[in-house]
C-alpha cells in the first residue's frame, strides 16, 4: 500500500476493501474549511445546505403567521397597520411557497435520490451547487427587500393590475418578481439533474418496475417543473417588463389583459402545489411499507396514479379563475377535471391503507406522521372537491374557506409527511435517531394545534370572512372564531418549535444509528449512517423492487470502477444496462462566482433594463471558467 | 453489508455517445425548458390577436424582407450543423475546427439580420401589447442565438487547443449541434407567428 | 380534565354554529339564488364527510384489526391480493361516480344561478379603491349613489361589474355568490332578494392598502318602499334650510370637494369620489366604515387619512366653523 507504485488507472478490484474506502474517500472528498464548503459539489452536502435553510425560512414564514394571529384575533386592532400587515401575509405566502415548501423537497430528491438509485452523485454536480446559492440569494433578496420596508405588499399571487406600474408603487413587485427568477433557475436546475439522475445513472438491473416510489415522486415532479416553470418565467419577466421599461402586456388600454396574468400564473400555480404535494406523496409510499413490513400494495397503479397525476395536474389552473366571468361551459369543463384529479389521490390513499391492512404496523414517529397525514390531507382533499365545483366556489372563493383548504392539504399534505420523513431518514443523514418521546409529543401538539387552528376558519369562510384583510369592523360576528383561532396556534408553534429542538439536541447526542434501524428495503440503507462521500464502495446490481429484504446479508454489486478519478456507471433508460463508466465533476469554485454574477445581474435589472446586456458579461466569462477543461483525471475520455 | 461482486464494468468505455452521455439528455431537457417558454410565448400572443379589434394593434404587419433572409440562413445552417456534428463523431478534428469556424459565422449572420428585423416591425415595444409580444418573441429567440453563439465560440477554441482531441469535447460539439437545431426549429414557429398571423 | 372536555365539548358546537346566522352568511339566505348555493353546499359537504368517514374507519380498520403472526415481509399471499385489488378497484370506482354526481349537480346550480332576461332592476357598479360606484340605469332616469344597494323584494337585480383601477370583487353571500369586477371586462351577477332586510357585502379580491375596509349594504325593501326611495334618489340635492348649511354649501363649492364630488343641483358634477347627493341617506359612509350621522361625517371630512389610512381623500384643512358648517350641509343631504 504504501512503497509499491499505484498503477496511473487503478480500478477497485485491484485493492483490498479497506485500502478502496480509503482511495475512495480521498477522490471524492470535500477538503475542511471555508474552501471546501464553497467548491464542495457532493448532492449530500448541498442538501443539507438546501434543508436547513429551507428549515430556517419556515420558522421566519411562522413568525409572520403568529403576527397576523396577533392582529387578527380582534376586531378592528392596532397590532399592525394596513401597510404592514399586506406585507406580512405577501411575505408568508411568497416566503412559504418559493423558499420553503418547493426548495425543501427538492432538497430531499437531492439528497435521497442518488442514494436510492445506487449511483454516487447527482447528475451535474456543479449545477446543482450553484442552484442553492441562486435559491439561498433569491432569499436573501427577498427578506431584505422586507427587512428595508420595500418588500411586496400585493399578494404571493401579485394580480395586475395592483401589482402593475400604475398602482405597483416603487420596487416592492419587482423584488417579489425577481426572487421568482432566482428560486426558478434554482429549481429547474435541480429538475433537470434529477430526471438525468433517474434515466441514467441507476444502479444495473433497476429496470423501471424497480425503481423505488420515492424516485417516481421526484420525476413526475422534475417534469412538472420543467413545464409549469417557463410559465411563471415569462409571467414574472413581463410583469418586470411592464413595470420598468414600458410593455403594455397587462394594460387593457393598450390591448393587454388583465386577466393574461392570471392565466400565466395559475398555468404554473397548479402545477405548483403538485410540485409540492407529490414528493411528499412518494415519502408516504417509502414510510408506509418499512412501518407496515410489507412492500407496497399496487406499485403500477401507484406509479401511474404519480403520472396522471403530473399530466391532470395541467389540466385544471382556470379553477382559480371561476369568479373572473369566464364563459360557462369553459368553466363547468375544469369542474369536472379538477374533481378528477381525487382518483389518482383515491388510487393513491387506497393503496397505502391496503398495505397497512396486509402488514403489520409498528408505531414509530414516522407513521404517526402518515397517519395524521391521511387524517388531514383526505380533509383537504374533500375541500377542495368542494371547491372544485364552480357554484361552490362562488360563495368560498377569497374567503378563509380557501385558507383552511390549502393549509388542510399542504400542512396536512406535504408538512406532516415532511416531518415523518425527517424523523425516518435523520438517521441516514447524521448517523444519530431522533427522539422517539419528543416525536410523539411533536405529532400531537402539531396534528391538534393545526386542526383546532384551521378548521374555524371553513366556518368562518361560511360567515362572510374575505381573506387578506388586515382587520375586520365589530359590526361582524368573526370575533370569537379568531380569538379562538388566534389561541389555538399556540399549540401548533409549540409543536414546530418542540420539533426543532428535537432536531438540533439529536444531531449532537441522538442515540447512534445504525446502516438501517428500521430495517426498510431501499438502496440508501445499504450503506452507513451517514453515508460516506461515495456513497457506496461498489455500485449496486439489483434484481427487485426491495433489494434489502430479498438479500438482507449481502448486497449484490459490480466492480471495476477506477478509484483515482471521480467515476460511477451510466445506465440504459428502461433496462438499466450499463453503458458507459462515466467521471462526475472534482470540486469547482466556478458555481459560486457564476451564481455571484448571475445574483449582480439580475438584482441590477430591477432597476436598468442595461443590467441584461452588462451583467451578461461576467456570467458568460463564469460560465466559460465553468465548462473550460481543467486536464483532470475526470476530463479523460 | 458484505458485497458480493456479479458485475465487471472495466471494459466500458469512459465516455459514451448520444443517449449515453449525460450532457445529451441535459441538453434535451434544457430544450424541453425552452420549447415550454416559445409556446407560452406564441400562446400569449395568439390570447391578445383574440382579444383584439384588428391585428396587428396600430400597425401594419411586418415586413417580410429580413425576417424572411433570416429564416432562410437559419435553414441553410442546417446544413454545415449536422456535418459537424457528424465529423464529431467519426472523431475527425481537423474537419470539426473548420466547421466550428463555418458556424460561428452562421451565428453572426443571423445577429446581424436580426438587428433589421426589429425595425420591420414598425412598432415599439412599449406602444401597445401586440407591440409588447411581437418584441419579446424576438428578444427571446435572439438571446438563444446569442448564447449558442457563444458556446460555438468557445467550443470552437476548445477544439484548437489541446483539449480538442477528447471525446468528452466532441460530445459537446455534438450538443451544441443538437441545440442550434432547435434554434432553427422554434424560429419557424415563430416566424409563422409574427409573420403570418397578421396576414391571415 | 374531564370537567375541561366537557367544556369543549359544551363551547365548540356553539361556535361552530355562532356564526350561521349573520348578515353576511352564505348560510342566512335571502334569496333563490343563496338557497340554491347553500343547498348544494350541504349536499356536498355531507358526502363528502360520510366518504371521509368511510375512510377513516377503513384506516382504523387496517391498523387495528386482528391479525397472525408476523410473516417474513416478502411473503404474497395471491389470493389476499387479489381480494384487496377488488376492495381498492370498488374503492376507486365509487369515487369516480361521486365526482360525476358532484359535476352534473354543480353544471345544473350554475345554469339556475343565470336567470332569464325578466323585468330586472338594472344596476352598474364600479369598483375604485376602495368604494363602490352605484348607477341605476333603470327606466330613462339614471341616478349615481355609492356603497349601498336598494332592491324590491321578489324582482330580479341584475348588475353590470366595471372597474376603475384594479381588481375588485363583489360579493353579498346572502344574496347570491361573488364575481370579479375587472378593469378592463364587463361582467355580470343577478340575484333576486326574497326576504326585506340589510344584507351585507364586502370585496374579495385583494385590492390594495383598504381592501379590508371596502363593504357594501343590499337593502331589500317592498316595492313601494322601493319605489319611494328610488323617487328621493331621482330629485336633486335638498337646498340648504339654515344659515349654516348655507354656509356649508358655500364651503363645500369653494374648496377642493367639488373638485371630486358630486351634489346634483349645484355646480358640484365631478365623479373622482362617491355621489354625495343623498350621502345621509345611507345608512354608512366611507364603504361601511362609519355609521353615517353628523358627527362621523365631521370626523370624516377632518381627517381622512387617520380614519382610512392611505384612502385616496386627500385631508383639507377646514377651520372649525367651516368643519361644523359643512357637517351640518351634509347631513341634510338626505
Amino acid at each position: 500500500m504504501t512503497s509499491e507504485a499505484i498503477p496511473l488507472d487503478v480500478r477497485d478490484r485491484a485493492i483490498d476493501d479497506d485500502t478502496l474506502r480509503a482511495r475512495l474517500a480521498k477522490t471524492w472528498a470535500t477538503p475542511r474549511g471555508l474552501w471546501g464548503a464553497l467548491t464542495t459539489v457532493d448532492h449530500k452536502i448541498i442538501a443539507r445546505r438546501y434543508l436547513v435553510t429551507a428549515f430556517i425560512f419556515l420558522a421566519l414564514g411562522g413568525i409572520l403567521a403568529v403576527l397576523m394571529r396577533l392582529q387578527l384575533a380582534r376586531p378592528e386592532s392596532r397590532v399592525l397597520g394596513p401597510d404592514f400587515y399586506n406585507q406580512i401575509f405577501t411575505m408568508h405566502g411568497s416566503n412559504m411557497m418559493f423558499l420553503f415548501a418547493v426548495p425543501v423537497m427538492e432538497a430531499m430528491g437531492v439528497y435521497l435520490v442518488p442514494l436510492m438509485v445506487g449511483t454516487r452523485n447527482i447528475a451535474f454536480p456543479r449545477l446543482n451547487a450553484f442552484s442553492y446559492w441562486m435559491y439561498l440569494a433569491g432569499g436573501i433578496t427577498l427578506w431584505l427587500s422586507f427587512a428595508l420596508n420595500m418588500g411586496p405588499d400585493v399578494g404571493w399571487f401579485a394580480y395586475v393590475p395592483l401589482s402593475g406600474p400604475e398602482y405597483g408603487a416603487g420596487k416592492r413587485a419587482d423584488f417579489w418578481a425577481q426572487m421568482i427568477t432566482f428560486t426558478e433557475v434554482a429549481a429547474l436546475a435541480v429538475a433537470v439533474e434529477i430526471v438525468v439522475t433517474v434515466f441514467k445513472q441507476r444502479a444495473p438491473g433497476m429496470s423501471l418496475n424497480r425503481i423505488p416510489l420515492f424516485v417516481w415522486s421526484m420525476l413526475v415532479t422534475s417534469f412538472l417543473v420543467i413545464m409549469a416553470m417557463p410559465a411563471i418565467m415569462i409571467a414574472s419577466s413581463t410583469l418586470i417588463m411592464d413595470r420598468l421599461v414600458g410593455t403594455h402586456f397587462y394594460n387593457p388600454a393598450e390591448g393587454g389583459d388583465v386577466l393574461l396574468w392570471q392565466h400565466l400564473f395559475w398555468f404554473f400555480g397548479h402545477p405548483e402545489v403538485y410540485i409540492i404535494f407529490l414528493p411528499a406523496v412518494g415519502m408516504v409510499s417509502s414510510m408506509v411499507p418499512t412501518f407496515a413490513r410489507r412492500p407496497i400494495f399496487g406499485y403500477l397503479p401507484l406509479v401511474l396514479a404519480l403520472v396522471a397525476t403530473g399530466i391532470l395536474a395541467f389540466g385544471l389552473w382556470v379553477h382559480h379563475m371561476f369568479v373572473t366571468g369566464l364563459p360557462r361551459v369553459g368553466e363547468s369543463f375544469f369542474t369536472a377535471s379538477s374533481m378528477s384529479i381525487a382518483v389518482p389521490a383515491g388510487i393513491q390513499i387506497f393503496c397505502w391503507i391496503a398495505t397497512l391492512w396486509d402488514g403489520k404496523p409498528v408505531f414509530k414517529t414516522p407513521l404517526l406522521f402518515v397517519l395524521a397525514f391521511l387524517f388531514t390531507f383526505i380533509i383537504g382533499g374533500m375541500t377542495g372537491v368542494m371547491v372544485a365545483s364552480v357554484p361552490f366556489d362562488t360563495q368560498v372563493h377569497d374567503t378563509y374557506f380557501v385558507v383552511a383548504h390549502f393549509h388542510y392539504v399542504l400542512i396536512g399534505g406535504a408538512v406532516f409527511p415532511l416531518m415523518g420523513a425527517v424523523y425516518y431518514w435523520f438517521p441516514k443523514f447524521t448517523g444519530r435517531l431522533m427522539s422517539e418521546r419528543l416525536g410523539r409529543w411533536v405529532v400531537g401538539l402539531v396534528f391538534v394545534g393545526f386542526n383546532l387552528t384551521f378548521f374555524p376558519m371553513h366556518i368562518l369562510g361560511f360567515e362572510g370572512m374575505p381573506r387578506r384583510v388586515y382587520t375586520y369592523q365589530h359590526d361582524v360576528p368573526w370575533a370569537a372564531l379568531n380569538l379562538f383561532v388566534s389561541l389555538s396556534s399556540i399549540v401548533l408553534t409549540a409543536g414546530f418549535l418542540l420539533f426543532f429542538i428535537d432536531a438540533i439536541r439529536s444531531a449532537r447526542r441522538g442515540v447512534a444509528a445504525g446502516d438501517n434501524p428500521w430495517g426498510a428495503a431501499t438502496l440508501e440503507w445499504a450503506t452507513a449512517s451517514p453515508p460516506p462521500p461515495y456513497n457506496f464502495a461498489h455500485i449496486p446490481v439489483v434484481d427487485d423492487a426491495n433489494p434489502l429484504w430479498s438479500a438482507p446479508e449481502t448486497l449484490t454489486v459490480a466492480g471495476g470502477l477506477r478509484v483515482d478519478r471521480r467515476e460511477l456507471v451510466v445506465t440504459s433508460v428502461a433496462e438499466a444496462r450499463p453503458e458507459a463508466r462515466e467521471s462526475s465533476p472534482a470540486n469547482s469554485i466556478w458555481p459560486l462566482l457564476t451564481a455571484l454574477a448571475t445574483t449582480v445581474m439580475l438584482i441590477w435589472s430591477i432597476f436598468s433594463p442595461w443590467a441584461v446586456v452588462w451583467g451578461s458579461i461576467p456570467i458568460a466569462i463564469a460560465l466559460t471558467g465553468w465548462f473550460w477543461p481543467k486536464g483532470t483525471p475526470e476530463d479523460e475520455a | 453489508m458484505k458485497h458480493r461482486i456479479v458485475l465487471d464494468l472495466s471494459e466500458l468505455p469512459q465516455h459514451g455517445w448520444d443517449s449515453a452521455s449525460p450532457t445529451w439528455w441535459g441538453t434535451l431537457a434544457f430544450e424541453l425548458i425552452e420549447g415550454t417558454g416559445f409556446a407560452l410565448a406564441i400562446a400569449v400572443y395568439l390570447y391578445l390577436y383574440s382579444l383584439a379589434p384588428a391585428w396587428p394593434l396600430d400597425a401594419p404587419p411586418p415586413d417580410l424582407g429580413p425576417g424572411t433572409w433570416l429564416t432562410a440562413v437559419l435553414l441553410i445552417s442546417v446544413i454545415p450543423n449536422v456535418l459537424v456534428s457528424k465529423w464529431a463523431r467519426e472523431e475527425k478534428v481537423g474537419r470539426v475546427r473548420i466547421g466550428m469556424i463555418v458556424m460561428s459565422v452562421f451565428g453572426i449572420a443571423p445577429l446581424v439580420l436580426r438587428a433589421y428585423e426589429f425595425p420591420a416591425m414598425h412598432i415599439s415595444w412599449d406602444t401597445n401589447a401586440y407591440g409588447s409580444v411581437v418584441w419579446i418573441l424576438l428578444g427571446l429567440h435572439t438571446t438563444h442565438i446569442i448564447t449558442d453563439l457563444g458556446d460555438t465560440l468557445v467550443l470552437g477554441a476548445l477544439m484548437f487547443t489541446r483539449h480538442g482531441h477528447n471525446r468528452r469535447r466532441l460530445g459537446d460539439v455534438m450538443d451544441n449541434a443538437l441545440y442550434w437545431n432547435f434554434v432553427v426549429v422554434t424560429w419557424l414557429a415563430i416566424y409563422g407567428c409574427i409573420y403570418w398571423i397578421p396576414r391571415l | 380534565m374531564r370537567q375541561g372536555s366537557r367544556a369543549a365539548a359544551s363551547v365548540l358546537p356553539a361556535l361552530l354554529c355562532a356564526g350561521c346566522a349573520g348578515a353576511q352568511s352564505a348560510f342566512d339566505t335571502g334569496g333563490a339564488q343563496a338557497l340554491g348555493l347553500a343547498r348544494l353546499m350541504i349536499f356536498i359537504m355531507a358526502v363528502c364527510a360520510a366518504v371521509w368517514l368511510a375512510v377513516m374507519a377503513a384506516l382504523a380498520f387496517a391498523l387495528w384489526r386482528r391479525r397472525q403472526e408476523a410473516t417474513e415481509p416478502l411473503a404474497i399471499d395471491a389470493r389476499r391480493q387479489r381480494r384487496m385489488s377488488l376492495v381498492v378497484g370498488g374503492s376507486v370506482a365509487a369515487t369516480v361516480v361521486i365526482i360525476g354526481l358532484f359535476t352534473v349537480t354543480s353544471f345544473w346550480v350554475t345554469r339556475s344561478l343565470w336567470a332569464g332576461d325578466r323585468d330586472a332592476v338594472k344596476i352598474d357598479m364600479r369598483g375604485y379603491q376602495w368604494w363602490w360606484q352605484v348607477t341605476y340605469r333603470d327606466g330613462n332616469q339614471a341616478f349615481t349613489t355609492a356603497n349601498e344597494i336598494h332592491v324590491p323584494v321578489g324582482r330580479l337585480v341584475r348588475i353590470r361589474l366595471t372597474a376603475d383601477d384594479v381588481i375588485h370583487s363583489f360579493w353579498v353571500p346572502s344574496l347570491t355568490g361573488k364575481q370579479d369586477l375587472i378593469p378592463g371586462r364587463t361582467n355580470e351577477v343577478s340575484f333576486v332578494a326574497e326576504r326585506p332586510g340589510v344584507y351585507r357585502g364586502q370585496c374579495a379580491e385583494f385590492c390594495g392598502l383598504q381592501h379590508a375596509r371596502m363593504a357594501m349594504q343590499v337593502i331589500a325593501q317592498s316595492p313601494q318602499d322601493y319605489d319611494a326611495w328610488r323617487q328621493s334618489q331621482l330629485a336633486p340635492a335638498a337646498k340648504p334650510s339654515d344659515p349654516e348649511q348655507v354656509f356649508g354649501e358655500q364651503v363645500f363649492l369653494s374648496k377642493p370637494c367639488a373638485a371630486c364630488h358630486t351634489v346634483r343641483g349645484t355646480s358640484a358634477t365631478a365623479q373622482l369620489g362617491p355621489d354625495l347627493t343623498h350621502v345621509a341617506s345611507r345608512s354608512t359612509i366611507a364603504a361601511g366604515v362609519l355609521e353615517t350621522t353628523r358627527g362621523s361625517l365631521a370626523a370624516w371630512i377632518a381627517d381622512p387619512q387617520t380614519i382610512k389610512p392611505g384612502n385616496n381623500m386627500p385631508m383639507v384643512a377646514l377651520s372649525p366653523d367651516e368643519l361644523n358648517a359643512i357637517s351640518a350641509y351634509m347631513a341634510s343631504l338626505k
